[in-house]
């Protein structure tokens, strides 16, 4: 491996290690970009395009793109911010998320998006559809009206876990998170000690008897917008 | 309350809930005492704070509370687009359907049935699902506001909060666009 690689986002020069993705490098220098799918600690996925930046002028998918020398990236112009916009909304009118008596409200990743890009209400009408809730287990359950499909469980139980509890089945609008193909939660050997229970970015899959204990007010995005914890890392100038 | 002669008309609000819970007409009055500041500058038209029924007049605000869940919301909600400038969408109801639409992914005849035939408390000797003129067809859906007329503002929330509500109404009085901050923009 060569040494470092400068690109620029934005017009800011960061360093980044070759062979890093985008987001990563952006990360370290406290630069956010907005995703919902990636995790550190979970392998790139690619699946929601919030994070989507250009590259050269090419629209890509920043969790998955590595950088090149000289790279130059668009993360924060009004196109990409409105881009953005239209897919969480897409992904609010897609499932049936009501944040007022959700135990994920203020802790949850799509709404703070949504806070974050100072979305009012989704501009597409709602497709309501017909999800089914799991709550065999005794301690876990997984609520499908609000998953937003970006595969964190799937890639926690497989990789961090090594169980393969979740995965994906169906195609289009059919596509879900299935439990062991076609088993009931309490069937399935996951645990409630498990990363793939902690890993959810939407109130879908969510440990029983935890509900609101955090108040209004005190919850991780009340005061500080989704984001914030990276653009602290900024070196001050 | 009409002007003097002389005296500058003071611009009107009108308020409505429809398929709400009038949660978010509590929120209102709970701007407590600086509801006597909005009352300096503006009158209330139709609206259930002062009780009058019926428009007396264009109005420079509607608020509206609560999405449409028949066609009596449908109606009045397009009067209100109709008789105001600037129409708001005050709550989560009326933004993106709220609790009322949770019936969306039900066939409306389940709903119906389980209301007034099968549901495990329903005394119903008659065994009919009430159906008269004078009752508001339901629509099949709960619509949010916008997908039935234009709106201008909308304030999510349940109930979106007190200082949300009188800084969005202080912003469009005072002909800014009034944008939330990050700490008033919320979903519940």
């Amino acid at each position: 491996m060569s040494g470092p690689v400068t690109i620029l986002i934005d017009g800011v020069e960061v360093s980044a290690r070759p062979g890093q993705t985008i987001l990563d490098a952006a990360d370290e220098a406290g630069i956010y970009i907005p995703r919902l799918c990636h995790l550190p600690g979970l392998a790139p996925f690619g699946s929601c395009r919030v994070c989507t930046v250009t590259a050269n002028g090419r629209p890509c998918a920043s969790c998955t793109t590595p950088v090149t020398p000289g790279m130059i990236v668009e993360n924060d112009t009004e196109r990409l911010r409105e881009m953005r916009r239209q897919i969480v909304e897409m992904l609010f009118s897609e499932g049936n998320h009501f944040c007022m008596f959700c135990e994920k409200s203020g802790n949850c990743e799509l709404q703070a998006m949504a806070y974050r890009l100072g979305i009012p209400a989704s501009r597409y009408p709602g497709i309501w559809p017909v999800r089914d809730v799991d709550s065999t287990h005794p301690d876990i359950l997984i609520d499908r009206n609000r998953c937003i499909l970006c595969g964190r469980c799937v890639r926690a139980s497989r990789d961090v876990d090594g169980k393969q509890v979740f995965g994906f089945v169906g195609r289009g609008h059919g596509k879900r998170i299935a439990v062991l193909g076609d088993a009931r939660l309490r069937d399935s050997g996951v645990d409630v000690t498990d990363a793939a229970i902690d890993v959810c970015p939407v109130g879908a899959i969510l440990r029983k008897g935890t509900a609101f204990r955090v108040p209004i007010g005190q919850r991780r995005f009340d005061k500080e917008p989704i984001g914030a914890d990276i653009e602290a890392r900024k070196e001050k100038p | 309350m009409s002007a003097r002669p002389g005296e500058r008309q003071k611009p009107k609000i009108a308020t409505v809930s429809l398929a709400g819970c009038f949660g978010c007409h509590m929120s209102i009055l709970d701007i407590d005492e600086r509801i006597l500041d909005l009352a300096k500058v503006v009158e209330f038209s139709r609206s259930p704070i002062n009780d009058l029924k019926k428009f007396d007049g264009r109005c420079a605000v509607g608020i509206v509370e609560g999405g449409c869940a028949n066609e009596e919301n449908v109606e009045v909600l397009r009067e209100f687009r109709r008789k105001c400038d600037i129409l708001v969408s005050l709550g989560d109801c009326a933004t993106m359907g709220g609790i009322p639409a949770l019936r969306n992914s039900i066939p409306l005849s389940e709903c119906l049935e389980t209301a007034y035939l099968d549901g495990p408390t329903v005394v119903n000797p008659l065994g009919r699902i009430p159906s008269d003129e004078e009752i508001p067809l339901l629509l099949d859906k709960v619509y949010p506001c916008h997908e039935i007329v234009k709106i201008d503002l909308f304030l999510p929330g349940c109930p979106p909060s007190a200082e949300a509500i009188f800084s969005a109404l202080t912003g469009i009085l005072g002909k800014s666009r009034p944008d939330l901050p990050y700490e008033l923009l919320k979903y519940d």
